[in-house]
């Protein structure tokens, strides 16, 4: 689809894994191109070596992992063979990388000013003054609010898209030819990550850079990518030209991975009239204070404020929003794991905030929680068959029936129930969120609370630990809070949709409804930010008409 | 910063008024009637000279009041009476002081710069012959008491070599002045802040070390490597930096352990500072005596720490002044 | 568990220090049945040098006294002082710090300021004070020593607890219907411990050190021959009778060493982060 002739070609790329590593390579056999003025996506799930082959390319991988065999061309030289003193010339120069987590990858010590004038520094280029001068400019290109200040903070004082742009500003401070993005969006918040990805499409058009674009998400995908190549297991199972891969998958893997992406179109759901509460949540206020001391002025976040809600019994009520929107302390403050300020949950007929001690400890088991993070969930010193039946036992169950009917949740769940006598750490994340499944259903709960419950998973895991949540749900009878910072799963998964900002339900409404027809603006911001919400090629010719 | 500093000052008082109130009870622990105790350290044992000092020193009020006038004397830096040496406690620590300030601060300074120097050297050339040369004798140090450190270097330099003087602050009744006298002093003070820092070098060592191979692995590191900075400004300005700063906070906690150096390495050394004056007074059961001089190493260390924390929060921008 | 060991075997240092920390157990609880000579009674003249009499390989000390015997019996002391002043540390460290973390609030807040407190106090001076005021004995020495250590005890399982509290799994147990109690003990402490454990072989390393240094001030129990007593008694004689002082250094030296080997062994066989170069 492009004329121009590739600045970096990648040929046969093998690169081993230490021994004792689940398999023997983590690249193995790669070929790529990349041509100036286009973005290739590089696609895969976890552990598909992505990020291996960016840190190849920047020669930047660890010494522990073997560079067995093939070649990665920059301008004619194989740059598997560059010395050191050779690379420092290439690094930053013509070669510059963003990575995933602008939090940790800016040095804490320094001034955002001083790291980028680095850049300069480091090929010996211009005066001090001269450098900063160029930092602040670049600040500016890159839209950083208040590049003066900005120019002077160190990395703590920005926000997480504040502290991307600046190491988008960094990267490109030597204007180079090839730019490595290692998933520079994956770590922020929806409409960020929008602003973000403008931000390197504008960038790369108008400087005719070659993007090397790690990313797990199709959806980014699709909003980005001129090619695309999909890796898995350390192989490319299919590469081509964004469209053809995106319509017309033709490995079966990629079209595994495309069909488990959620679709925005909520699927056609029964109103649900008639049916009694099963948790009703009046004016739910809670105000997080922090420091305040004798000479310290307090910090107040408000986290939750005047929350109503109520979940019918059978339904799912989605709460979306971003970071920091008070969706998780919500989940929390109906399970009570905080205590709020003012505000009353119940759930059936019983006042949940009201009661305490023994009496809070059995109403528990009505109400249950699925977590988000799959290896911080589960013990990692007791077995899943304890993990399951601890909370029956502590209720008053016979211990062997409540191992017992552990053994048949394992099964419910998709999970052998030889499972029993095994540790955490010997299972799959996918694997686990099914353990802590079971565990919440151990106590027969009438309400399910899902924190980000596939936040963490690969999308095809999330696919189906989705349909795992959504046909136990229906057998059971159970209603559910549903918590996400992702539309395209409460799309899928949720009757209703509540959407929080800054603490604050802007937004209510029947799922479909709400992404037929938003009415708050925050809500309309954020489905306009979904990555991929249109098709592909639709996206890039308004774009081009705009330019 | 001010608000901050103030803070930090009011707590540290806080903290001293808890330690002599610490002291009060513990003066009460001690053996014996504190009167017969403090006859008998005068040499007076008769019934009217304990009465007597029982009045002068309060001993017949209730324990509220002794509390009061005792924290009180405190607070006008009156330390008690030493019946055993015949001096008011706050003026033999007084005399004393420098000579310790000299020797801590002496063997701080240089187990501080020796001991980041050789961690960076070993962080540096990790895996290699220096580098598990510098960690092995780092653990020895780390491991070695300290009043045998100083017994050995006496055998060593003092009685087979004959390098160094052993014993005290100055050659007696030399009566050096001037340079002459620096001179003398810095010669009789390398063994004690030799001995002294010993220990701490091999705990900066280890600290640096340890936290610059910790903080190479960090992804600003790689960030760095990606601008296409050299190795040397690498590790200087992104790695050394950040490592630094556990090192510092580090070395405000060891000013205790500092202080329990001192006792041990001035009485080898008979140093003549407040170290070796808390070890006469243990060997004279000079309780008065002894508890003063633990006031005021509790008010040095205060003092240390405070000013370790000021540093910390200067160098570590994450950490904001809230005033 | 069984794999924790071989990994703190694999170690070197981890390895050496065990063997060196089991030869000094063997001797403190079999050497006086092998020896039951009293270290302190006077066996041959004063100041003989080490190496001339084939029964007293380490000579004698200025009153005639067995100096072998005397590192033999004082391997006793050292380890015992060591191990049980480590164990009341813990005591009662483990406890305010799990309190404190895990109640946090106000309680929480002043089991910190009290742990503090005895943080900044300079704590071999303490140790000191505490001793001469008790008078020197075993007991005295083994609560002064706790006294003086139990604080990083106290923050660092506060600093565990308070981050296993938030932990998901830790919610998971509370949203089942647990008691506190049970939280405490099942899911928390457990997953607290490997730090615990390493500082703990640091701590009897540092206890021996202290009583060492007390017994060296002569703060130590008077009825027991101890290494640091030993070192402190040849020190005025040290111009002529190096050995008396030299040998029990060592001994103190190597058991330390040994303790710290065993410590660093099982950081690293318990926090395998540093071994592994990250993918």
């Amino acid at each position: 689809m492009s004329e121009s002739k590739p600045i970096v070609v990648i040929k046969d790329l093998k690169l081993a894994l230490p021994s004792g590593a689940d398999r023997a390579y983590a690249v193995d056999g790669v070929s790529f191109d990349l041509i100036p003025g286009k973005i290739l996506c590089v696609v895969g799930e976890s552990g598909s070596g992505k990020s291996m082959c960016a840190h190849a390319l920047m020669g930047l991988l660890p010494d522990t992992i073997g560079r067995e065999a093939g070649e990665i061309l920059f301008e004619g030289q194989n740059l598997l063979q560059l010395d050191e003193h050779k690379w420092l010339g290439l690094r930053g120069r013509h070669m510059a990388m963003v990575f995933q987590e602008p939090m940790t990858a800016l040095n804490p010590l320094m001034r955002i000013g001083d790291q980028i004038a680095e850049m300069f520094e480091a090929h010996g280029l211009l005066t001090p003054k001269d450098r900063r001068h160029k930092a602040l400019n670049l600040l500016r290109e890159v839209g950083l609010p208040n590049p003066e200040r900005s120019v002077r903070a160190y990395p703590h004082q920005l926000s997480g898209g504040q502290r991307q742009r600046a190491m988008i500003a960094m990267a490109l401070a030597l204007e180079p030819a090839v730019l490595v993005a290692d998933e520079p969006t994956t770590a922020l918040d929806v409409t960020t990550q929008a602003q973000i990805l403008k931000l390197i499409r504008d960038l790369q058009r108008r400087r005719n850079m070659a993007v090397m674009f790690i990313t797990h998400d199709f959806g980014v995908v699709a909003d980005i990518a001129d090619r695309v190549v999909v890796l898995q297991h350390g192989k490319v199972v299919e590469q081509g030209s964004a469209d053809d891969v995106l319509q017309l998958p033709q490995h079966p893997y990629t079209r595994a991975l495309l069909a488990a992406v959620p679709s925005m179109q909520p699927p056609q759901r029964a109103p649900l009239t008639d049916r009694p509460k099963a948790v009703e949540v009046i004016g739910l206020d809670k105000t997080y204070v922090s420091g305040g001391g004798w000479f310290r002025p307090e910090r107040r976040v408000q986290a939750a404020k005047a929350i109503n809600f109520n979940i019918l019994q059978g339904e799912t009520l989605g709460l979306v929003g971003e970071s920091g929107s008070g969706k998780s302390s919500v989940a929390r403050l109906v399970m009570r794991l905080i205590e709020p300020d003012q505000g009353t949950v119940r759930v059936g007929d019983t006042n949940f905030t009201a009661i305490g001690g023994k009496e809070l400890r059995k109403e528990r088991s009505r109400i249950q929680m699925i977590f988000q993070d799959p290896f911080a969930s589960l013990n990692p010193r007791r077995r899943v068959g304890n993990i399951i039946a601890d909370g029956p036992i502590a209720h008053g169950i016979d211990p062997d029936v409540a191992r017992q009917r552990a053994r048949d949740l394992l099964g419910m769940v998709g999970l052998n129930a030889n499972a029993m006598d095994r540790f955490p750490h010997e299972f799959s994340g996918g694997q686990r969120q099914r353990i802590g499944i079971a565990r919440a259903l151990a106590l027969e709960p009438e309400i399910l609370v899902a924190d980000e419950a596939v936040s963490a998973l690969d999308v095809s895991v999330q696919a189906q630990v989705l349909n795992l949540l959504e046909d136990l749900k229906a057998r059971l009878g159970l209603s559910m809070l549903f918590i996400t910072h992702d539309l395209r799963v409460a799309a899928q998964i949720c009757d209703r949709i509540a959407v929080m900002q800054r603490g604050e339900i802007v937004e209510l409404r029947p799922a479909a409804a709400l992404f037929l027809a938003p009415e708050h603006p925050y809500t309309r911001e954020l489905l306009a930010a979904v990555p991929g919400r249109t098709s592909p090629s639709t996206e890039r010719m308004s774009q081009e008409e705009i330019a | 910063m001010l608000a901050f500093i103030a803070q930090r000052i009011m707590k540290a008082i806080v903290v001293l008024l808890a330690i002599v109130v610490l002291n009060f009870f513990l003066i009460r622990l001690a053996p014996g009637d504190p009167a017969v105790v403090m006859a008998g350290e005068a040499g007076a044992s008769d019934q009217l000279f304990v009465a007597q000092l029982r009045e002068k020193f309060g001993l017949d009020q209730p324990l509220p009041v002794q509390l009061y006038r005792y924290v009180k004397g405190i607070a006008t830096l009156d330390l008690g009476f030493s019946f055993r040496q015949q001096a008011p406690v706050s003026q033999l620590i007084l005399e004393r002081l420098p000579a310790t300030l000299l020797l801590t601060g002496t063997a701080f300074a240089i187990s501080l710069l020796s001991g980041v120097l050789f961690g960076i050297l070993a962080a540096r050339r990790a895996g290699t012959w220096a580098d598990t040369a510098i960690t092995i004798l780092a653990l020895i140090f780390y491991a070695t008491p300290l009043f045998w450190v100083a017994l050995m270097a006496i055998l060593l330099f003092s009685v087979t070599m004959d390098w160094l003087p052993s014993f005290g602050y100055e050659t007696v009744g030399a009566n050096y002045t001037g340079f002459a006298h620096v001179l003398d002093v810095g010669a009789h003070l390398i063994l004690p802040a030799m001995t002294i820092g010993l220990f701490f070098m091999a705990t900066y060592t280890r600290m640096t070390r340890a936290s610059m191979l910790e903080v190479k692995r960090l992804d600003f590191v790689k960030t760095a490597r990606a601008k296409g900075l050299r190795d040397a400004v690498i590790q200087r300005r992104h790695v050394l930096r950040n490592a630094l700063l556990p090192v510092v906070t580090l070395a405000g906690l060891q000013a205790g352990t500092l202080v329990g150096g001192a006792v041990l390495t001035e009485t080898v050394f008979a140093w003549p500072g407040i170290g070796r004056l808390m070890y006469e007074a243990l060997l004279q059961r000079d309780y008065n005596l002894l508890l003063g001089v633990f006031v005021v190493c509790s008010a040095m260390v205060l003092a240390f720490n405070l000013i370790t924390d000021l540093i910390y929060r200067s160098v570590d921008p994450r950490i904001e002044f809230a005033a | 568990m069984k794999r924790f060991w071989k990994l703190l075997l694999r170690n070197p240092g981890g390895l050496i220090g065990s063997i060196i920390l089991l030869a000094a157990i063997a001797v403190a609880l079999f050497g006086p049945i092998v020896f039951p000579n009293s270290p302190w009674r006077m066996v041959q003249r004063p100041f003989l040098p080490p190496f001339t009499i084939s029964a007293l390989p380490l000579g004698t000390d200025a009153l005639g006294r067995d100096v072998f015997a005397g590192i033999i019996y004082g391997a006793r002391v050292s380890l015992l002082v060591g191990l049980v002043s480590t164990l009341a540390a813990l005591a009662v460290g483990i406890p305010v710090g799990a309190l404190a973390g895990y109640f946090g609030g106000r309680i929480g807040d002043a089991l910190m300021r009290f742990t503090e407190f005895f943080q900044t106090v300079p704590s071999f001076a303490l140790a000191i004070v505490l001793v001469a005021i008790m008078q020197p004995s075993i007991v005295s020495i083994v609560l002064a020593i706790a006294i003086v250590s139990w604080p990083p005890v106290a923050r660092l399982v506060r600093g565990e607890v308070l981050s296993l509290r938030t932990r998901e799994y830790v919610q998971a147990a509370i949203v089942t219907g647990q008691s506190h109690r049970w939280i405490i003990w099942r899911e928390i402490l457990p997953n607290a411990l490997s730090p615990v454990i390493v500082l703990a072989s640091l701590m009897v390393a540092t206890a021996i050190l202290l009583e060492s240094s007390l017994s060296f001030l002569g703060l130590g129990d008077p009825n027991l021959m101890s290494w640091g007593y030993m070192v402190g008694a040849g020190r005025t004689v040290i111009r002529q009778a190096w050995w008396i002082t030299v040998f029990p250094g060592i001994a103190i030296l190597v058991s330390v060493l040994a303790l710290n080997l065993i410590g660093e062994g099982l950081n690293d066989a318990l926090n395998p982060r540093l071994n592994k170069e990250g993918r």
